[in-house]
């Protein structure tokens, strides 16, 4: 009586993808795994030999572990952000995007602090944090809002998963072919929803009420992150805008970030029916507006630092549009122009064209973030008189290195594994939304006379 | 010329049996809540308010050891306060090291540092030895997250480092670069004969922060910090606001007086952390600046930014 054999058609559609582990998925594996062992390996010789591997030093005591720890961070206050916004709206052609969405942001909440632990003199005495706690502190509201995002990111992950696992594990029961382990997986993780009309009402609402909080979570934590530069007196970071900026650089690089994704998991899982033109589109309006507002925002912070030209200021800008030059023009101009352009014009918004628009936004916002972290402790009030070049400069070493692309392949690496377990689109919300709709959504492809049945 | 002296003397007296004085009362009475029933020899001792007093000999120690929760409370009614006097800085480069040896740094750490200045572009070069400040709006304090650094009621801001988890944010903040951190574990960590006190400093502790600590302990033991004693020039005084007095061990000054007549100010002052370290500006010097070019190349080398420095180089080359 239900939609059922529309949902077996989806998931017989799906469910391939999930359970197939052919030889490039392997490789892809195996290499992720690599470097996440260099990383491991890095990780030994930091502790064993002490922070003296990495490259910080007594002037730059913080370098691309927190530049790191803000863009995993930042990224994943965007994808809650956005995700929220999705659902809030109800917006129609979430269903393609807001699994990604949702597993980006709590995979980076996760890998995003662990770099702040990489910074850490004295783990042994993390735990010093919450017996002698400061509530003064910049860093305990930073730790609150963390935690409380990372919680509040995985109940509404978890709620969103539920119709889906609900529905591999109908699926599952009735196919031999599924091992007992996946089985026991949905059926345990479905906490018994059966899709009943009260059971759909009330995980709705708890939706839209969680995709509220989140977005007002994922604001107090964009703000608590950057007023750990703002609240202090060094030049660059004592700034009124930094809050703001922080949350409109983290939604573009976020924005980036999602077109990438979209794009991989679109080829990967051949998904080209669900997720099409009509999404990148979509998302590249998105990453426009951010981009001009990012423009705006960086534009709002330079300029009057220039204007005034107070001296400390005036030191700074000058490290940045000499020794950084080009790597500090191609995080704010081309970071900015390129991905910009791209969409302006109509003929080049193509899917190929806005992910690579994505791509340039996300490596210029790291950029963005190192530019924003490391030539300031470079610049401090009284000059910096060392005759080692290492304290007056700051180059990460390849630890820090090493750690960082294990940070990244953790991400892609987990990435992976979720989409082995659930599919790569909301297919409950697929369902409803034709539903309402009473037609098909999408592609021409799609049969609509299941739905006729209903 | 006698009558300058002995004045110089009594203020000098004075001051060191007003610090001693403050530390016994406060060692006393620690002393006396561990063992009321003490009933040990008894001395005579001289307070800061002019009293005979009678404590146990057993707490006049020169060695008492201040534990990390103890070192939070700072010296009762004590006010503590530097003034360095750029005028007389030649950089000998002497309050360097005797603070180096006795906190057991190396040769490129330093709590005291040098630096040659120069403030605007047709304005004097200057050597400004630049310990902590001990500010009273301390930004690394504000920070911290564990209160691993604190302030005191006697000024000085101290840091634990058995609480520090080196998050080094402190460092970030502190617009003086006055905070250093220990990058990696070395021997010294290691000694057993010191127990760890945060008014000593020592052992240092790798992955913690370090900074110069205003020497609380020599205070206690009626000395004066070990920068102060090391410099041959008596550029450093240091003392105490609330008895108005401030001393190289040479000399003895009355601090408001000195801050008024030779326009004493703060470094940075605008940036409203209210610094306890005052200058006295370089004028009437008694050395030219390029005495303090007499040092190490090595060290000179960090100087070489600066044209005069570069120029004394290149010609010692030559």
């Amino acid at each position: 009586m239900d939609n059922l054999s529309r949902k077996n058609e989806l998931l017989g559609e799906f469910y391939p993808t999930m359970d197939r582990f052919n030889n490039k998925t392997k490789v892809w594996i195996g290499f992720l795994v690599l470097i996440i062992l260099i990383g491991l390996y890095a990780l030994y010789v930091q502790i064993s030999k002490g922070h003296e591997a990495t490259g910080m030093r007594n002037n730059v005591v913080w370098g691309v572990y927190i530049v790191n720890f803000i863009f995993f961070v930042t990224i994943s206050y965007s994808g809650a952000f956005i995700s929220g916004v999705l659902h809030f709206y109800e917006t129609p052609w979430k269903n393609a995007l807001s699994r990604i969405l949702e597993i980006i942001t709590v995979l980076s909440l996760i890998i995003g602090p662990v770099f702040i632990l990489l910074c850490i003199g004295r783990l042994d005495r993390l735990h010093y944090l919450f017996v002698y706690p400061r509530i003064q502190s910049p860093i305990t509201w930073d730790i609150i809002a963390i935690m409380t995002d990372l919680i509040g990111c995985f109940v509404y992950l978890y709620i969103t998963f539920i119709p889906d696992l609900a529905l591999l594990r109908d699926y599952s029961q009735e196919n031999d072919k599924i091992p007992n382990w996946r089985k026991r997986a949905y059926k345990f993780f479905a906490i018994g929803y059966k899709d009943t009309k009260e059971q759909r009402n009330l995980l709705d609402k708890t939706k839209r009420i969680m995709s509220a909080m989140i977005i007002a979570l994922a604001i107090v934590a964009y703000t608590v992150l950057a007023w750990i530069f703002s609240l202090t007196l060094q030049p660059g970071w004592n700034s009124t805008i930094f809050a703001p900026y922080f949350i409109i650089a983290g939604l573009y690089s976020g924005v980036g970030l999602i077109i990438i994704c979209m794009y991989i998991v679109r080829r990967f899982y051949k998904l080209e029916r669900f997720i099409n033109e009509r999404h990148f589109i979509g998302a590249g309006v998105v990453l426009i507006i951010f981009g001009i507002l990012f423009g705006y925002f960086t534009f709002s912070q330079y300029f009057p630092m220039w204007f005034s030209s107070k001296i400390n200021d005036i030191d700074l800008l000058n490290k940045l549009f000499s020794l950084y030059f080009w790597q500090f023009v191609g995080a704010n101009y081309i970071g900015v122009f390129v991905p910009v352009l791209i969409l302006f014009f109509k003929r080049l918004r193509t899917i190929n064209f806005i992910t690579f628009g994505g791509v340039v936004a996300v490596l210029a916002l790291w950029l963005n973030r190192y530019f924003i972290v490391v030539p300031t402790l470079e610049t401090p009030y009284i000059p910096i008189q060392d005759t080692r070049q290492a304290y007056l400069f700051y180059y990460a070493t390849w630890v820090e290195w090493a750690l960082t692309f294990a940070g990244f392949a953790t991400f892609c690496l987990l990435f992976t594994l979720i989409l082995k377990f659930v599919p790569a689109i909301h297919i409950s919300d697929i369902i409803d939304f034709e539903r309402k709709e009473n037609k098909a959504v999408g592609s021409t492809n799609l049969k609509e006379n299941n739905l006729e049945n209903a | 010329m006698d009558n300058k002296d002995s004045r110089r003397n009594f203020l000098k007296n004075s001051l060191l049996f007003g610090l001693g004085g403050g530390a016994i009362s406060l060692i006393s009475s620690c002393q006396d809540t561990k063992d009321p029933d003490n009933k040990g020899q008894l001395v005579k001792v001289l307070t800061t308010d002019g009293k005979v007093v009678e404590v146990p000999a057993s707490s006049i120690s020169a060695h008492e050891h201040i534990t990390p929760a103890e070192s939070r409370k700072g010296i009762p009614g004590r006010n503590f306060v530097m003034v360095i006097d750029l005028a007389k800085c030649k950089n000998a480069r002497k309050c360097v090291e005797a603070c180096q040896k006795a906190h057991d740094l190396e040769i490129n750490e330093e709590h005291m540092k040098v630096q040659l200045l120069r403030d605007s572009e047709d304005g004097p070069l200057y050597w400004l030895p630049k310990p902590c400040f001990h500010c009273n709006q301390p930004p690394c304090v504000t920070v911290c997250p564990t209160g691993a650094t604190f302030k005191r009621d006697d000024n000085i801001v101290l840091i634990d480092n058995q609480r520090c988890i080196g998050c080094k944010f402190c460092v970030s903040s502190c617009p003086y670069s006055s905070r250093s951190f220990n990058w990696k574990h070395k021997q010294v960590f290691d000694r057993s004969d010191v127990e760890y006190s945060p008014e000593t400093s020592v052992p240092r502790a790798e992955g913690t922060v370090m900074k110069c600590d205003f020497c609380p302990d020599m205070v206690r033991e009626g000395k004066l910090p070990h920068c102060v004693t090391g410099c041959p020039m008596g550029v450093i005084y240091y003392g105490d606001k609330n008895e108005d007095i401030v001393t190289n061990g040479e000399e003895s000054l009355q601090f408001s007086k000195v801050i008024r007549e030779r326009s004493g100010y703060r470094y940075l002052e605008y940036l409203g952390t209210k610094p306890n370290v005052y200058y006295l500006p370089p004028v009437n010097r008694q050395f030219p600046v390029e005495r303090g070019f007499d040092i190490d190349k090595e060290i000179l080398e960090r100087y070489k930014n600066i044209p005069e420095v570069k120029d004394f180089l290149d010609n010692g080359n030559s």
